[in-house]
């Protein structure tokens, strides 16, 4: 069994969501993002989203355009990512680790040659935020001929048939959107996410976790109700942002993704 | 559908937007088919617009450079004084036939926020435009227009805070609001269909043209040659000939400080593959695949990438692209004024920069039409401030003759 897999498996043994953690890499800088995956980890992050900083970020919410902002400025480029990602994965080999990119810094990098890299060091899988279904093949061949699992995006736009044919080729995991929209901080989640959550599940050969808008435990709560795992990113990111003191921050962080961990319980 | 040229276009868009591109393909084909949007489009086209525009023999010009005959295409003489009202209608009357109300759109120098602030108007639309702050700046007479016209525009200072970022913070808008926006591009890039339908909507240049020059001068020309930021111009006055195998199809991209000073907007010429906006196609990049500023004097020209069918015919080789720079094209913009009394665009005095400079190659018998794709009063400003930083470069006879 892969490791994404085990991990899953493990989790709904304990009767739990995985949870999964999204690193703005090189935020405020390599070494600090890189302290910043540790805590998360050891606060009981089952999954790490090593997001790549891309200069037009046209996915993304304020919060992360500003940490990439911040990353670019401070010199964080793909191979110094691919380096720290073979640090944390060696030293945690229990720990999933996907990198998450626009595809054109994979493109440019090569994708035979990422995901060769990837696979070597111990990474399990690639997100590619603007790579749909239909431009997926290009990506999805050198995926396959190196072990890493492809993870597909499915939103509430997104038809059944759709999400259908999305899932058929999914593995490791299906990344579900909760709202239309880019990543961010929001208010609440929508009332029909878990009926669509529930839907998804059914279709989806492959485990769901849920994304988009995870703002605290309550909503990770609500999620881990239906869904294999919980994502979280900005609402960690912006917490890592809001001191001076990095290290201030770094325990707010770990303090935050405890509450979220804790919420990954479902209730009986 | 096909959705790519050869390796170049496609769909590189987060899968949120996936159903709104899709529902935008199936109505565009339906309208592309339906003599009734066709008619009303034509219509607007004649009777908003003043299409057709004239075939322009520019006979001082020719003759002060002693070589080649060249032609103008007067788009400068549309509506809102560009080519991009040609598109902005046909997307707009695609909008109210989905059902759409309101509008939004990026603009680089403002004259595709016009010309879609234009049409919001006119259909009863609402309209929000989002502009770089930068661009917000040097182009404020438009800023002015688009108030005028009732639209909203949203300054980006993220960034470059120039066009790139206008066209994330639109994609960003469209991703949550598809359901009542309709995104109006302003170019030949994006993902699919956007290239296609903007292609379509200014092929009318193209068409015309041909036929005005064989009505002219009972042939075709030589050369056709254009401006290349986005590249809808271009691909509308290329779209007329692309059958035609004797006439040489020809780009002009903003060389700015010249290709090697690494400060210009040359994506072809200069740049390499990759994915931005939606689509696969030439992209001005660092070594790590990060987007690179762009430097032109022409702020519509000042884009990263390119139009994707560009990338690919620039492949083919069945259009071939050059580029001119920041002072030659002042020097155009110069010329044509002295001796035609035409104050072109500055993007345009691009594609009139490539013409000067060949024309000499060659005899009056041979035709260059050159697209002179917009009018030249928004560039005032920044013409004058460029000759008091650059006064060799002026009066522009010296130079590039």
């Amino acid at each position: 069994m892969d490791k994404l897999s085990k991990i899953f498996a493990s989790c709904r043994q304990q009767e739990r969501a995985a949870l999964i953690i999204f690193c703005s890499c090189g935020f405020p800088d390599l070494e600090r993002s890189e302290q910043a995956i540790e805590a998360a980890i050891e606060a009981g992050a089952d999954i790490i989203e090593l997001g790549v900083p891309f200069s037009d970020p046209m996915a993304d919410g304020a919060v992360i355009r500003q940490a990439s902002g911040v990353a670019l400025r401070n010199g964080a480029t793909l191979a110094g990512i691919l380096d720290l990602a073979a640090r944390v994965s060696h030293k945690h080999p229990e720990t999933g680790f996907i990198l998450f990119s626009y595809m054109n810094v994979l493109f440019n990098y090569g994708l035979d040659r990422v995901c060769r890299k990837l696979s070597a060091i111990g990474v399990d899988g690639i997100l590619a935020v603007d790579l749909p279904l239909e431009e997926a093949a290009e990506l999805e061949l050198p995926c396959r001929d190196n072990g890493l699992h492809l993870i597909p995006l499915v939103s509430p736009a997104t038809s059944p048939q759709r999400a259908a044919a999305i899932t058929a080729r999914a593995t490791g995991f299906v990344y579900s959107v909760n709202v239309c929209g880019v990543t961010g901080v929001r208010e609440e989640l929508p009332a029909e996410m878990a009926a669509q959550l529930a839907e998804l599940k059914k279709i989806s050969p492959a485990p769901v976790a849920a994304g988009f808008g995870v703002t605290d435990g309550a909503a990770a709560r609500r999620i881990s109700q239906v869904a294999d795992g919980v994502i979280v990113g900005s609402a960690v990111v912006k917490i890592l942002a809001r001191e001076q003191d990095f290290q201030v921050s770094l325990e707010e962080s770990r303090q935050f993704i405890r509450e979220l961990a804790r919420n990954c319980r479902r209730c009986p | 559908m096909n959705t790519h040229y050869g390796i170049y276009g496609g769909q590189y868009v987060a899968e949120t937007l996936m159903p709104a591109l899709a529902e935008l393909e199936t109505e565009y084909l339906a309208a592309r088919a339906d003599q009734e949007f066709q008619n009303e489009y034509r219509q607007l086209l004649k009777n908003y617009v003043g299409r057709e525009s004239p075939l322009y023999f520019a006979r001082r010009l020719s003759q002060s450079l002693g070589g080649a005959s060249i032609y103008l295409k007067r788009e400068d003489l549309n509506h809102t004084g560009a080519h991009k009202i040609n598109n902005t209608i046909g997307q707009g009357l695609l909008a109210r036939r989905m059902g759409k109300k309101r509008l939004i759109a990026e603009t680089g120098a403002g004259m595709h926020g016009v010309a879609t602030a234009t049409v919001a108007a006119l259909l009863g639309m609402e309209c929000e435009v989002f502009m770089g702050s930068q661009d917000i700046q040097r182009q404020a007479v438009n800023v002015e227009r688009m108030n005028t016209l009732g639209a909203v525009v949203h300054p980006v200072s993220e960034g470059s805070a120039t066009l790139k970022d206008a066209m994330n913070e639109a994609l960003r808008d469209w991703t949550a609001r598809f359901k009542d926006t309709f995104y109006l591009i302003g170019t030949v890039a994006g993902p699919h269909p956007y290239p296609l339908l903007v292609r379509d909507f200014q092929a009318v240049i193209g068409q015309e043209a041909r036929r005005q020059c064989l009505e002219q001068c009972g042939r075709l020309p030589s050369q056709v040659i254009a401006c290349v930021g986005g590249g809808s111009n271009a691909m509308g006055i290329f779209a007329g000939f692309e059958a035609d195998s004797g006439v040489q199809l020809v780009g002009v991209e903003a060389g700015g400080k010249g290709l090697q000073s690494g400060e210009h907007a040359a994506s072809i010429c200069g740049g390499r593959v990759g994915i931005l906006h939606g689509c696969k196609t030439y992209l001005l990049q660092d070594g790590d695949g990060q987007i690179l500023d762009t430097f032109s004097v022409s702020a519509g020209l000042d884009y990263p990438g390119v139009g994707p069918e560009h990338s690919f015919m620039a492949d083919s080789g069945s259009a071939h692209y050059v580029t001119a720079n920041d002072d030659e094209a002042v020097a155009a913009f110069d010329l044509l004024a002295k001796y035609e009394g035409i104050i072109p665009a500055l993007e345009s005095s691009h594609a009139l920069a490539y013409a000067i400079r060949i024309a000499g190659e060659y005899k009056p018998d041979t035709i260059l039409l050159v697209n002179l794709s917009g009018r030249g009063d928004k560039d005032m400003d920044t013409v004058r401030k460029f000759k008091q930083q650059q006064p060799s470069a002026t009066p522009g006879l010296g130079n590039s003759i």
